[in-house]
C-alpha cells in the first residue's frame, strides 16, 4: 500500500529509540519464551503419569520404606493387576554432578507396569537372569557413551559401599515425555547385600507401584490398600502417580506459579515499553496529524499509520525474540540436569503465545495514541507546538 | 466575476470553562473566483480563525459559509475532509512538511487518497515542483532545503489537487527578505496564470500590496478597505 512507505519511514525516525524498543520486546519475548518452557516442561512430567498406576508410599513420607510382604495383600486388591515396587538407589556416579535416577526394581514385573520403558525381548532375558546387572535409559547411554556389557560403578550413600553393575540392557522411551534417565536395577541383589551388612533394613520397598485395569476405580481401590494397613506399624498413602509426581515436585510448585505469573507481567511490561514509544511518537506527531487531516486523511488513515508502525515494531521485536529463544532455550536445557525435566522444549503454544502476544501488544499500544490522534481537533494540532 | 466563497453573517466563539470567548463577530464576505484577498490584522484579531473557518478545517458558531455553492458549515466530518482534498489548497506559515518524506513525497501525499495510478502521480508531483522551480530537488528532505525552498515545496503540495482556492496563513511570516519576496511573486503567478483565488493572511504591509483586495480585521469586526 501507498502509506506503506510512511509507516516504515516513521518508524525509522528515532532509529536509536526504534531499536531499543525492538530490543526490549525481544528480551521480553526471549524471557517469556523461557519462563513458559520452564511451566510447561513441568506440567507435562506431570501429564507423563500414566493414569492408570497407582504409587502405594508410607503415609508420613516416601523416604520411609514400607515391609515387602505387603505386595501380597496389594495384589488381593480387586481390581489390581499388578503389583511392582522400587527403592531409591541415590549414590554417585563418577561425580556429584551426573544426576540421574538410580533405582532398585523388581527385575521380573518393572518393565511389565512401565511399559512405557521399551527393553528389547532378550536384554530383558538377560537382565532377569543376572542378579548384578543393570538396564539404562537410552539418554544415559548417550550421554556416558556407555554400551551393553560396560560396568557401571556406584559410590553408595543411602547403601553405602561401592557398587558395580553391568549394563545388559538399554530401553527407549516410548513417548517425547518418557523418562529416558534412569537406571534400573535388581531390587533382589540389594536385598541380599542387606541382609548380610545391615539386617535390619533387610526387606524394605520404597514404594509399591500398582498397575489397575481401570482408571476410574483408581479412587476406590487406593481407598481399599490404605484401608487393609490401617493401624499398622507402617500406614499407607496410596495415590495416582500423576499426584505422587505432583507432591514429588510440590516444593518447586510455588516457584512454577509465580514463573507462570511472571511470564504474563512480562507481556504487560513489554505493553508499556512499546506504548511509551508511541505515545511519545504520537505527540511529537501531532501537528503532522493536523497537517495530514487538513490534506484530507480520514482518522482511518491515520489509525492505519500509527497502528502500522506498533505493529512493525512489536513484530520486528517479537521475531528476533522468538528466533533467539530457540537457541537459548536449547542452550539452557544444556544446565539443566537431564532427568529433571523428561521434555525441556519450546511447545507450539508457547510460539502461538508469543505471535499472539505481540500482535495484542502492537494493538494496546496503538490504541491511546489512534484515539488522541482522532480527537484532536485540526485546528488545535496546528497550533500544537511540543 | 460570480463570488466563489461567500460568508453570511458567520460568528465564532470558543469556550473555555463554559466561560464563551467571543473570536469572530458577525462577519460577512464575499470573494470573486479569481481574486487575490489579503488580511491584515493586529494579533488575535481572529484571521487564522477566519481562514480556517473557509478553508473548511473548523466550524462556525453561527453563519454559513458558501463555497462554490456548497454550504461546507452543513458538511459532517468526513465529507469536509473530502471536499477540503477537492477544493483547497493550503499553505501554512511554518511550511509543516513531513520531515521524514522527500520534497517529492511530501507533495505526492494528497493524491495518494486520489486513484490516480503511480505514473499519473509522478507526473502530477513533477509538474507541481516544476511550477514552485524545484524540480532539480525532488529527492531532497526538508532539513536539506531553505526555509523559502521549503515553503515553496508546500505550495506544490498545495497545487497539486488543483484545488480552485489556496488558502495561505502569512506564507511569508517566517522568511528573509528575498524568500518572502519569492513566494510573492509566485503567488501571484498562481492567481494570474493559473487563475487561483487566493485567501492569504499577512502582517507585511509589502506582501498585501500583492493582492487585488486587502481586508482589515480589528478585534473580531472586518472593516472594508480597497486597494
Ligand atoms: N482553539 C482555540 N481555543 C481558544 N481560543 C482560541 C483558539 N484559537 C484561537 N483562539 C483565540 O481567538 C483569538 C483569535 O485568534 P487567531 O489565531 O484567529 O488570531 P490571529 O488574528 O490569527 O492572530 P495572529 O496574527 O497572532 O496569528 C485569539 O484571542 C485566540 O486566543
Ligand atoms: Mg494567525
Amino acid at each position: 500500500m501507498k502509506i506503506l512507505k510512511l509507516i516504515f519511514k516513521n518508524s525509522l525516525r528515532h532509529k536509536l529509540r526504534t531499536a531499543l524498543t525492538i530490543f526490549g520486546i525481544a528480551i521480553a519475548v526471549i524471557a517469556f519464551g523461557l519462563l513458559r518452557t520452564v511451566v510447561t516442561a513441568w506440567y507435562s512430567s506431570v501429564k507423563a503419569a500414566s493414569a492408570n498406576r497407582l504409587i502405594v508410599r508410607q503415609s508420613v513420607s516416601f523416604i520411609f520404606p514400607l515391609p515387602y510382604s505387603y505386595r501380597e495383600k496389594i495384589a488381593q486388591v480387586p481390581g489390581v493387576k499388578e503389583v511392582t515396587f522400587a527403592n531409591w538407589f541415590g549414590g554417585t556416579y563418577i561425580d556429584k554432578n551426573n544426576f540421574f535416577a538410580r533405582l532398585a526394581v523388581d527385575a521380573d514385573t518393572y518393565f511389565e507396569v512401565y511399559n512405557e520403558f521399551v527393553l528389547p525381548k532378550d536384554q530383558l532375558d538377560t537382565f532377569k537372569k543376572e542378579r548384578n546387572s543393570c538396564v539404562i535409559g537410552a539418554d544415559i547411554a548417550k550421554k556416558y557413551h556407555l554400551k551393553l556389557g560396560d560396568v557401571i560403578t556406584l559410590d553408595g550413600d543411602i547403601y553405602p559401599g561401592r557398587w558395580e553393575f553391568v549394563v545388559r540392557g538399554i530401553y527407549q522411551p516410548k513417548f517425547k515425555s518418557t523418562d529416558a534417565m534412569q537406571m534400573l536395577f535388581h531390587w533382589s541383589y540389594l536385598d541380599e547385600t542387606m541382609k548380610q551388612e545391615m539386617p535390619g533394613r533387610a526387606g524394605d520397598v520404597g514404594w509399591f507401584v500398582v498397575l489397575i485395569n481401570d482408571p476410574a476405580q483408581s479412587a476406590s481401590i487406593s481407598n481399599q490398600i490404605d484401608g487393609i494397613f490401617n493401624n499398622s506399624t507402617a500406614e499407607t498413602k496410596t495415590e495416582t502417580e500423576a499426584a505422587f509426581q505432583q507432591g514429588f515436585i510440590q516444593s518447586s510448585s510455588a516457584i512454577i506459579t509465580s514463573m507462570n505469573f511472571i511470564s504474563f507481567v512480562i507481556i504487560g511490561i513489554i505493553m508499556l515499553v512499546l506504548g511509551n514509544t508511541m505515545i511519545m511518537s504520537a505527540r511529537e506527531r501531532t501537528r503532522e496529524y493536523a497537517v495530514l487531516k487538513t490534506l484530507g486523511f480520514s482518522g482511518k488513515h491515520l489509525a492505519g499509520i500509527i497502528l502500522g508502525e506498533s505493529l512493525l515494531i512489536s513484530f520486528l521485536g517479537g521475531g528476533i525474540g522468538l528466533l533467539l529463544t530457540f537457541p537459548i532455550v536449547s542452550g539452557f536445557s544444556q544446565f539443566i540436569p537431564k532427568g529433571i525435566f523428561p521434555v525441556f522444549e519450546i511447545e507450539p503454544i508457547t510460539i502461538i503465545f508469543s505471535c499472539g502476544s505481540a500482535i495484542l501488544i502492537g494493538i494496546v499500544a496503538a490504541l491511546f495514541p489512534i484515539q488522541r490522534a482522532l480527537t484532536t481537533r485540526i485546528v488545535d494540532g496546528i497550533r500544537f507546538s511540543g | 466575476m460570480a463570488d466563489i466563497i461567500q460568508v453570511k453573517n458567520v460568528s465564532k466563539s470558543y469556550w473555555r470553562d463554559s466561560i464563551e470567548t467571543s473570536v469572530l463577530h458577525d462577519i460577512s464576505l464575499d470573494i470573486k473566483e479569481g481574486e487575490f484577498m489579503a488580511l491584515m490584522g493586529p494579533s488575535g484579531s481572529g484571521k487564522t480563525t477566519l481562514l480556517n473557518l473557509i478553508s473548511g478545517i473548523d466550524k462556525p458558531t453561527r453563519g454559513e459559509i458558501i463555497i462554490n455553492g456548497t454550504d461546507i458549515s452543513r458538511l459532517n466530518e468526513s465529507s469536509l475532509a473530502k471536499w477540503r482534498s477537492n477544493n483547497i489548497g493550503f499553505v501554512f506559515q511554518f511550511y509543516n512538511l513531513i520531515p521524514v518524506l522527500t520534497a517529492f513525497e511530501n507533495v505526492e501525499l494528497p493524491i495518494l487518497l486520489t486513484k490516480l495510478s503511480k505514473a499519473e502521480r509522478k507526473q502530477h508531483v513533477e509538474t507541481a515542483l516544476n511550477i514552485v522551480g524545484l524540480n532539480d530537488r525532488m529527492d531532497h528532505y526538508p532539513k536539506q532545503l531553505s526555509g523559502g525552498q521549503e515553503q515553496r515545496v508546500a505550495i506544490a503540495r498545495a497545487i497539486v489537487t488543483d484545488p480552485v482556492i489556496l488558502v495561505a496563513d502569512e506564507p511569508t511570516g517566517d522568511l528573509d527578505r528575498n524568500s518572502a519576496g519569492e513566494i510573492l511573486i509566485l503567488m501571484e503567478r498562481l492567481n494570474q496564470e493559473f487563475n487561483k483565488t487566493i485567501l492569504m493572511v499577512t502582517h507585511d504591509p509589502h506582501a498585501a500590496s500583492k493582492a487585488h483586495v486587502i481586508r482589515h480585521l480589528e478585534k473580531g469586526d472586518l472593516i472594508q478597505e480597497t486597494v
